[in-house]
């Protein structure tokens, strides 16, 4: 591959301590040099405009991919376009396909449609227990060895206090960080949006904020007792935070995630401007003010590590159905980065440099994976935002194959300039228009 | 009117009062040795039901019929949905049919607003999970104002299973609306969460619900909420919640007493109250043809406002 020197932008690299305007030289694959006016030399130059940013390549560490299974959903190449069109150089995606990836033969079969698709990076993460019914430990060490970066029964908790113990030891042996879907399966029940005035207004049954934290407090408590290394999912309730705080404040090793939609939303959504659009279901819920104003406090105080989508494709007919009948989840990966700008850069409720630990630098240190950082010699994953770009989200020109959103004509302020991957740039947003 | 009664929700007190007005006209027609009006002929109104039904099914039948519209009922155990077919494509299928109307009922909440959003027809709402079962609100506010005159500055106390009962969001909704002073009650299990914003005053205890109180509405209690613990027996919910002949004593003089049914005796409701004279039970029941005849005729174009008397005519 050709050298390139991309001149002119602002580098904000915060895992090395860099924020202003520097040149960025790669080639084969790697970052080779960054600092102020470096010589072209034989590279070719690349002018970009001073308005944009050069940061290390973004990670999306929670993603379903669909693939094997549901592949009339998404599947790993039409999720990885959408990964790279949102700016993301790097997915991690989660076990409960069908079959479910709970064995080398699922994560070879995943690796094998990633290197088909040669988009983005592609980190499975594999089941905690058989099948995800929580009984028995998956075969942790032949999925390590197979290429999982971590372990989760996403979409559901694991069920039992012990089965917890257990994983936080034995994936301790790895350094593997275990994922938590918390959900206290009994106060959760048949709930579909969260407890409150409006799900009681509209006659949903709800899901109280404490099904998600009762669960964390149990999952902080066994980190502590086993020294493992515990990841709280798209976290959504104040209490969880607090809950989290708490584990932080004596040393427990857990980290924790949020959602743009649980930071973007709240639960108003669901009455409001379409009446039981099913595009206001997930899961967690989408929860009240109260919430939603303390994922923003944990965002900004550095309380929350990371920002995932918790990409949920779900085909059309899946949700054009009765609210208690809609499968939950919304798409994530081509909204992240433009909500993001609109509701926490712009203003003024994190730094750009911030945000970057947030989408980039942290999930590649808590899912111990190559990125996060422009330093010499590391692999040439770059996204180059548009911090001022003028979006309209459009489900018309989304990569993903599911358009389960509830932005769709969203107009908002920032956005993805490009993507490269290795140092090969494999998306271009027309909207800017580089030359890459 | 706009094009759908999806719920109390979406009506302004001028929208309630001329169905009420109207309703009274409507009213008038069952009373008459022939039975029926032309009003509605050459209209087509399906009542698609999802969920068993007898008084508020028969209740639109009878007023579809009495204003001489086209009408037919589908039974879901008997229709494709048992095959399959998804609430889009039945309604879309009805749709293609193009009836003027559809009733609907269905153990979603939210289901009518689905359907509103595909089909032309007109939509009514006959039930929808536990969200709103407007007609119900509107013959009750009908059956109150006709023995009290008058809606607002009443205390009206509502009483039983608040959490999974579309009854009580629409009644909340009009009765606050219209002025009502609306006191509710029942077990802190079935309470919604949140109702605090519902402007309504929430007590546990039944006695200082009903103290007073202009007219005392009991919610049925279904048995199988046994199974999810909101409550230990139906025994000891009678004893803690059930309306008795001592607690009617604590109510106005002339309290009324309600119940949309089926009604659980022994249960919400001793029997003797229930058959007593203070209730109106029955008057409700009579009392729901007129309205829904008032609803049907005023979302099928009605007549230019303030004239509604002619439909009577």
């Amino acid at each position: 591959m050709p050298k390139r020197l991309l001149k002119g932008a602002r580098v904000v690299d915060p895992a090395n301590g860099r924020d202003g305007a520097l040149d960025v030289l790669i080639a084969d694959g790697r970052v080779i040099r960054v600092g102020p006016d470096l010589p072209a030399g034989d590279a070719s130059v690349v002018e970009l405009p001073h308005d944009l940013v050069i940061c290390p390549g973004l990670i999306d560490m929670h993603v379903h991919l669909r693939e094997p299974g549901q592949e009339h959903k998404e599947t790993v190449a039409t999720g990885t376009a959408a990964a790279v069109a949102g700016g993301f150089t790097a997915v991690a995606c989660m076990p409960n396909t069908s079959p479910v990836n709970d064995n080398a033969e699922v994560t070879g079969y995943i690796l094998r449609k990633a290197a088909e698709a040669n988009l983005a990076r592609v980190y499975p993460i594999g089941a905690v227990s058989r099948g995800q019914k929580g009984e028995q430990l998956a075969d942790i060490a032949e999925l390590r060895e197979a290429g999982c970066v971590a372990l989760t029964d996403d979409g559901r908790p694991v069920a039992t206090a012990l089965l917890m113990r257990r994983a936080l030891e034995y994936a301790g042996m790895f350094g593997m960080p275990v994922i938590e879907h918390c959900e206290e399966q009994t106060l959760k029940g048949d709930g579909v949006a969260h407890e409150g005035f409006h799900a009681s207004t509209l006659g949903l049954r709800g899901i109280p904020g404490e099904a998600e934290s009762i669960m964390a407090q149990r999952d902080i408590a066994l980190a502590e007792l086993t020294h493992g290394v515990v990841h709280i999912a798209h976290l959504s309730a104040r209490q969880t935070l607090d809950a989290v705080r708490y584990g932080k404040d004596r040393g427990t090793r857990v980290t924790c995630e949020v959602t743009p939609h649980h930071f973007a939303l709240t639960d108003e959504l669901l009455g409001a401007p379409i009446p039981y659009d099913t595009n206001a279901k997930m899961n967690p819920p989408l929860r009240e003010e109260a919430d939603r104003d303390a994922m923003l406090h944990g965002i900004a105080d550095g309380s929350v590590d990371v920002i995932a989508t918790d990409h949920a494709p779900h085909h059309y007919d899946e949700k054009h159905v009765e609210f208690d009948q809609a499968p939950f989840g919304i798409t994530g990966l081509e909204t992240a980065v433009s909500l993001c700008f609109e509701k926490l850069v712009h203003p003024g409720i994190v730094t750009l440099s911030r945000l970057v630990e947030l989408l980039s630098v942290n999930p590649a240190r808590i899912l111990g994976v190559a990125g996060g950082s422009l330093a010499e010699g590391a692999p040439a994953d770059i996204t180059i935002l548009a911090p001022d770009l003028a979006v309209t989200v459009s489900t018309a020109r989304m990569r993903s194959k599911s358009k389960n959103t509830p932005f769709n004509g969203w107009q908002l302020r920032g956005g993805v300039a490009a993507t490269i991957v290795g140092g090969r740039t494999v998306f271009v947003n027309e909207d800017v228009g580089l030359r890459l | 009117m706009k094009k759908d009664l999806l719920g109390i929700a979406d009506l302004s007190c001028d929208e309630i009062y001329r169905i009420l007005d109207t309703a009274e006209a409507m009213r008038e027609i069952g009373g008459r040795t022939i039975k029926k009006v032309p009003t509605l002929r050459g209209k087509t109104v399906v009542n698609l039901f999802y969920e068993a039904s007898t008084r508020t099914r028969t209740s639109f039948e009878i007023a579809e019929k009495r204003l001489s519209a086209d009408t037919l009922s589908i039974a879901v155990a008997t229709s494709s949905v048992q095959k399959g077919e998804t609430l889009v494509d039945t309604a879309m299928n009805l749709e293609a049919m193009a009836p003027d109307m559809i009733v609907v009922r269905h153990a979603s909440s939210g289901a009518c607003h689905l359907m509103s959003r595909i089909c032309r027809s007109r939509i009514i709402n006959a039930g929808d999970g536990m969200h709103e079962h407007p007609t119900q609100a509107l013959l009750d506010a009908f059956t109150i104002r006709q023995r009290k005159k008058r809606l607002d500055g009443l205390k009206v106390a509502i009483v039983g299973d608040l959490l999974h009962s579309r009854v009580l969001r629409s009644n909340v909704l009009l009765l606050t609306k219209l002025g009502a002073e609306v006191w509710v009650s029942g077990p802190p299990t079935l309470v919604p969460p949140g109702i605090d914003r519902f402007g309504v005053r929430v007590s546990t205890a039944v006695d200082e619900a009903v103290a007073d109180a202009d007219v005392i509405m009991m919610l049925r209690i279904q048995q199988e909420r046994m199974q999810g613990a909101f409550f230990p027996s139906l025994r000891e919910y009678f004893n803690v919640f059930g309306l008795t002949t001592e607690r009617v004593k604590r109510a106005k003089r002339d309290v009324i007493i309600m119940h949309p049914g089926p009604m659980n005796r022994g249960v919400e409701i001793a029997s003797e109250v229930a058959d007593g004279p203070y209730s109106v039970i029955l008057e409700q029941v009579a009392n729901g043809v007129a309205v829904r005849m008032a609803v049907l005729y005023l979302l099928a174009g009605g007549v230019e406002e303030g004239s509604h008397a002619e439909a009577a005519a």
